[in-house]
């Protein structure tokens, strides 16, 4: 059944537009994970350790803490948003130009009899 | 009318409509598609709606309120987790799931491996997570009962005292979450849990601006009067009165509560994306651009709610006060509709707009619960018919029909296991135990998600390492935390065999399970399809053979 010769989507892992999409996502979603995950942390461990910082006041009783925690919520929102933007911009004008040339035969022109085993 | 009466009647309204649209649900399910997934018909906005249906959960409305109420600060780091945690979904796992799944998170977790360990294994690790889940859910529903029939300790309704009451509740709401996914199905659900989210949002709505109007519209003023209420002064707006306490003259003991902060923290971050009844309304919409689409408006809706649990919970400090909250309740489970009261009292006027307060924020709170308890039954028991009947017993040879039937009665058998736990787990705070959930679903299956959509060299070995590795490890650890035994809050408070420090598993168990994972693919003999690999690469980002 499986031989060494690469098969349809093989092909199409390996071609360059493909790698591109990948890249282009991988390039986004990675750095911005460790990014929120890293923010996200160093609130908690402020919260575990720094008792004396995030309890500042800054105005009546509004103090670090509260406004730590609001801004947890403003970047949630803004990494949703840049997230939303740049995969409407880079991610699905390409992905979608490969999935229609999948569907019109592109990558499987020389092995139209292969496929026997269900 | 009495508020009790009032609840009653509205909460039949809700019952009675939504039993109605569940009805006209079955009409339109007709396919195993249908029964699962709803049809992949929902639009991103309808999704993104059922799933704050499925995810704000009597933990988020009454627990969070709850913790807030009683110890300040410390119950919006919840609000905060459960919301950061969306980024992990949206980022890493909504669109690439959607793509390469078909009804189950094991579809995704098996695309790659062999099917029947993997599927067995995702199988258990879903149950166990959805059933920690559900009890949590139960309990707050067995709370609110004797909050809104008014049972105090030694007070009798229709013949049963307060015990009775809960345990009755308990039951009625199992049943009901059964009649929604047997008859409804996914489209039920998802209705329920879109109606559901509207209701929540509205009454979570009114009684914040009731209380910000209560303190005109001076978010200092309210925070100020909810610190002199609780007694604890500016400490209550703070981090630590309840969470990592500095426990003066034992280091050892601090360190573990600090450790049990920074566990919690992680788990409720990590666990979202693992919540199978989560994953599984990524399959109703008809494409990956949907299903991003859903998550921009879950946590759109989600945040905004989060955000308001601040008003709620320091509200209930301030205009209830924590006395009359654990009067109530010990774990602050009905801090919510005890405000509620409160605001009706004050602003519709006397005992009879408070009475109907209640009874509308507690047939919301009625409302919440059903909502997610029906999506965390039909998570399991699409599981158990779909992963373990159809694809392990019959090796993908059954019909559809015989699927769906099978799938109808685990949700009996799910719902029956549910009932008969929860009656044991009555004294818990719901946000804390949807916390355990959360840590269970970060260690047993997040990990086993990103290594099979990201890592190429994964295999059959390292997925069913991870996912035991993750699972048996948080399990464990819960079992012989406080949780369970040795503390005078733990569900046996008169035993004792804890061993493990810390209330929260997830600092332990989850690198625990992303270790087994990798160990278990570099040890392998087996190696990794890269055939299969590129194939679920190739559907997942183009949506190529998307189901």
């Amino acid at each position: 059944m499986s031989t060494d010769a690469p098969d349809r989507y093989e092909r199409i892992a390996d071609n360059p537009e493909f790698a591109g999409l990948r890249r282009a996502l991988r390039r986004f979603v990675f750095p911005m994970t460790i990014a929120f995950f890293s923010w996200y942390a160093l609130y908690v461990i402020l919260s575990a350790y720094a008792r004396d910082f995030m309890g500042t006041v800054l105005f009546g009783n509004i103090n670090v803490a509260l406004v730590f925690g609001l801004l947890q919520f403003v970047t949630t929102f803004l990494i949703a948003w840049l997230y939303a933007r740049y995969a409407d911009r880079k991610l699905d004008p390409v992905a979608e130009d490969l999935n229609a040339r999948i569907q019109a035969g592109e990558f499987d022109a020389d092995e139209q009899p292969k496929e026997v085993v269900a | 009318m009495s508020a009790r009466t009032l609840t009653i009647v509205l909460f039949v309204v809700f019952v009675l409509f939504t039993l109605a649209i569940t009805i006209w649900a079955s009409r339109q399910t007709k396919t195993a598609t249908d029964f699962y997934a709803g049809g992949r018909s929902f639009s991103g906005f309808s999704n993104g709606m059922a799933i704050g249906g499925d995810y704000m959960s009597a933990a988020s409305f009454l627990g969070i309120a709850g913790i807030i109420a009683l110890s300040g600060y410390d119950g919006f780091l919840y609000s905060i987790g459960f919301l950061v945690a969306w980024l992990v979904a949206l980022l890493l796992v909504a669109e690439l799931l959607r793509n390469s799944g078909k009804y189950t998170m094991a579809d995704v977790l098996a695309f790659r491996m062999r099917q029947t360990p993997v599927r067995v294994a995702a199988s258990i690790s879903t149950i166990v997570v959805s059933i920690f889940y559900l009890l949590a859910q139960m309990v707050g529903a067995g709370a609110l009962v004797a909050l809104l029939l008014g049972i105090k300790p030694g007070a009798h309704f229709l013949g049963m005292d307060a015990g009775t009451a809960k345990i009755a509740t308990i039951i009625f709401i199992g049943i009901l979450m059964i009649v929604y996914v047997t008859v409804g199905g996914m489209k039920g659900t998802t209705y329920v849990q879109i109606v559901k989210a509207f209701l929540l949002m509205v009454g979570a709505a009114v009684m914040t601006l009731l209380v910000l109007a209560a303190f005109k519209f001076n978010l200092s003023g309210l925070l100020g009067e909810a610190a002199a209420k609780s007694g604890k002064g500016a400490a209550f707006l703070e981090p630590g009165l309840r969470y990592g306490k500095e426990v003066a003259g034992d280091a050892a003991q601090t360190f573990y509560n600090k450790m049990d902060l920074l566990s919690l923290g992680i788990a409720l971050v990590l666990g979202t994306a693992g919540l199978p009844h989560i994953l599984i309304r990524f399959y109703t919409v008809p494409n990956s651009k949907a299903a991003r689409k859903s998550v921009l408006w879950a946590i759109g809706i989600i945040g905004t709610f989060y955000l308001m649990t601040l008003a709620l919970g320091f509200g209930a400090a301030a205009l209830v006060g924590s006395e009359a909250i654990t009067a109530q309740d010990k774990g602050g489970n009905t801090a919510a509709p005890q405000l509620a009261q409160v605001l009706g009292e004050r602003f519709l006027g006397g005992a009879n707009g408070g009475a109907a307060m209640l009874a509308i924020i507690a047939a919301v709170a009625f409302a919440t619960i059903l909502a997610v308890v029906a999506g965390l039954t039909l998570a399991s028991s699409s599981s158990l018919a779909h992963d373990i009947y159809a694809s392990v017993i019959r090796k993908g040879q059954v019909s559809e029909g015989s699927e769906v039937r099978v799938a109808r009665i685990s949700a009996f058998a799910i719902g029956a296991v549910a009932i008969v736990l929860a009656i044991f787990a009555q004294s818990l705070n719901v946000a804390f135990l949807v916390a355990l959930a959360f840590a269970v679903a970060a260690s047993g299956n997040l990990p086993a998600i990103l290594y099979s959509l990201f890592w190429k060299r994964f295999t059959t070995a390292g997925a069913t390492a991870a996912i035991y590795g993750g699972l048996i490890t948080a399990v464990v650890l819960v079992f012989f935390s406080p949780v369970v035994s040795g503390s005078p809050t733990a569900m046996f408070p008169n035993s004792d065999w804890h061993w493990f420090p810390l209330s929260n598993p997830g600092i332990i168990s989850i690198p625990v399970g992303f270790l087994c994972g990798w160990l278990g693919t570099i040890l392998s003999r087996e190696p990794a399809d890269p055939k299969k690999y590129a194939e679920l690469e190739v559907r997942s980002l183009t949506g190529v053979g998307a189901h």
